[in-house]
């Protein structure tokens, strides 16, 4: 272990507030996704290019880009109403708020094609039999597409949650206090860029192989049933 | 939104983004004779060779391409050797520096494809060709690579797309790459939002273009998996035609 000089609790802050970003991204990324799938797959064109437009451009431009956009663009938004309303000084936005909006949007655009292929491969059979039973859209949407839709997007949303962990590093460019941050300011003090920066390493290492385990347990928990048990 | 500033942007711009492509295309060249390398050692049964190769891309994907870049960075000034040895007028530019981050980085994405691709041509080919009596060598040569060059391409232009992406952070190293001087010319003129906007419009250009570029690859090396052209009929393609209808 090297010495951190008394760095390490800081780091350990840092890391709450990356996995906090990193954790509510998920969240509304998920639901962003299966919202512009449902839009994707829906019967009205405009609903469809709206999709289109979102998933392309958010895929297409690099993160670190998208971030700083983020940032600057609510900035002088909220400036401008703010001065609308005839408020005179500068307001700031908040770089968590940025740094989730945004990570949130870059989620969503991945997860919108994961959640669109896993309704795609839903048999159409269940769900006319769904609403043969009486089922309303609702209902068959909660009981019998989204805890099958579920089972089949794991692994693609795992494999985004590893990518999105990686990226709220990006965050720091925009001054959050996650672990990235704390770490250069660590170097600042002690001049020992290679230790901090190999701990920061080695620390999204281990939220990367703790998530790797975590997803391999709920990935088992969301086929359970549907896989044969093996042989003990 | 201020259109006339973001199209007096453009050539600055544009000069970025000459930098991007460069370092780009060097990672994308260097990466790929490491990857190639990687993936040998990955698929060796000796221990002493796949478990540094595991070790090392565990280690390059598992972490941000950011914390790369700092530790290549500014991570190797700590030690004295190094900036007393004759590489220090390497490691001391950010140009290098970046560019060493990225090809490890690529390499070990790439590796990861290689190595699936390898290991999804059937098994029987390679059986066959043995039987026939062809060297290990040949075997690679004639059998393995060319199917695995086909099952990896797609993945391979992901790859490069992300690559293209990812390089957006030399800008945090100080390079006026297409990030950098959209960054740069912001702290100047106060106009954050045009200047990205106009940088990301660039960054979808180039990003569809590679990726138009690599359907087109797709095409041109999947011969065997493209229907005849039906004479006096327009000719589909179909992609999931079994190989040997063609014939």
């Amino acid at each position: 272990m090297p010495d951190l000089q008394g760095f390490g609790y800081m780091l350990a802050e840092g890391t709450l507030i990356t996995l906090q970003v990193a954790l509510l991204s998920t969240v509304f990324g998920v639901a962003i996704g299966i919202a512009v799938a449902m839009m994707k797959l829906s019967s009205s064109r405009f609903a469809r290019l709206a999709g289109d437009v979102y998933t392309t451009l958010v895929r297409g431009v690099p993160a670190l880009v998208f971030i700083l956009l983020i940032y600057f663009g609510g900035v002088r938004l909220v400036n401008e109403i703010g001065h609308a309303f005839g408020h005179d000084q500068h307001i700031d936005i908040n770089a968590f708020v940025a740094g989730v909006f945004a990570l949130s949007l870059a989620f969503g655009a991945y997860a919108t094609e994961v959640f669109r292929g896993a309704f795609q491969s839903l048999p159409r059979g269940q769900i006319e039999a769904a609403r043969a039973l009486g089922m309303g859209r609702w209902l068959t949407f909660r009981r019998v597409s989204l805890p099958q839709v579920w089972r089949i997007a794991l692994p693609g949303l795992g494999n985004i949650f590893l990518v999105i962990l990686k990226e709220t590093a990006l965050v720091s460019v925009i001054g959050l206090e996650e672990l990235m941050r704390k770490t250069e300011y660590a170097v600042g003090f002690t001049r020992q860029p290679f230790t901090f920066f190999l701990c920061a390493a080695f620390i999204y290492l281990g939220l990367t192989i703790i998530s790797m385990l975590a997803l391999q347990m709920m990935e088992r928990r969301a086929a359970r049933g549907f896989t044969p048990v093996e042989a003990a | 939104m201020n259109i006339g500033v973001m199209i007096e942007s453009i050539p600055a711009l544009l000069g970025g983004a000459g930098l991007t492509l460069r370092l780009v295309g060097l990672a994308l060249v260097a990466g790929f004779a490491v990857a190639f390398l990687v993936a040998l050692a990955r698929l060796s049964r000796s221990p002493l060779l796949w478990a540094p190769a595991y070790g090392f891309v565990f280690f390059f994907r598992g972490t941000p391409l950011l914390v790369q870049i700092f530790l290549v960075y500014y991570g190797l000034s700590q030690f004295p050797a190094v900036r007393a040895s004759s590489l220090w007028f390497i490691l001391r530019e950010p140009f290098w520096c970046a560019l060493i981050a990225f090809t490890l980085n690529t390499s070990a994405y790439t590796a990861e494809i290689m190595r699936g691709a390898i290991q999804a041509v059937p098994r029987g080919q390679i059986e066959a060709a043995m039987a026939i009596g062809m060297s290990r060598l040949t075997r690679m040569r004639r059998i393995v690579l060319p199917q695995a060059i086909r099952i990896g391409l797609p993945a391979y232009g992901n790859e490069v797309i992300l690559l293209i992406k990812a390089s957006s952070l030399a800008s945090t190293v100080t390079l006026l790459d297409l990030t950098g001087v959209a960054r740069t010319i912001s702290s100047v003129n106060y106009m954050p939002v045009e200047l990205l906007s106009m940088a990301a419009l660039i960054y979808l250009a180039m990003t569809f273009t590679v990726t138009r570029a690599f359907k087109l690859l797709e095409h041109a090396v999947s011969a065997d998996r493209r229907q005849p052209p039906i004479a006096g009929g327009s000719s589909q393609k179909s992609l999931s035609v079994a190989s040997g209808q063609a014939k």
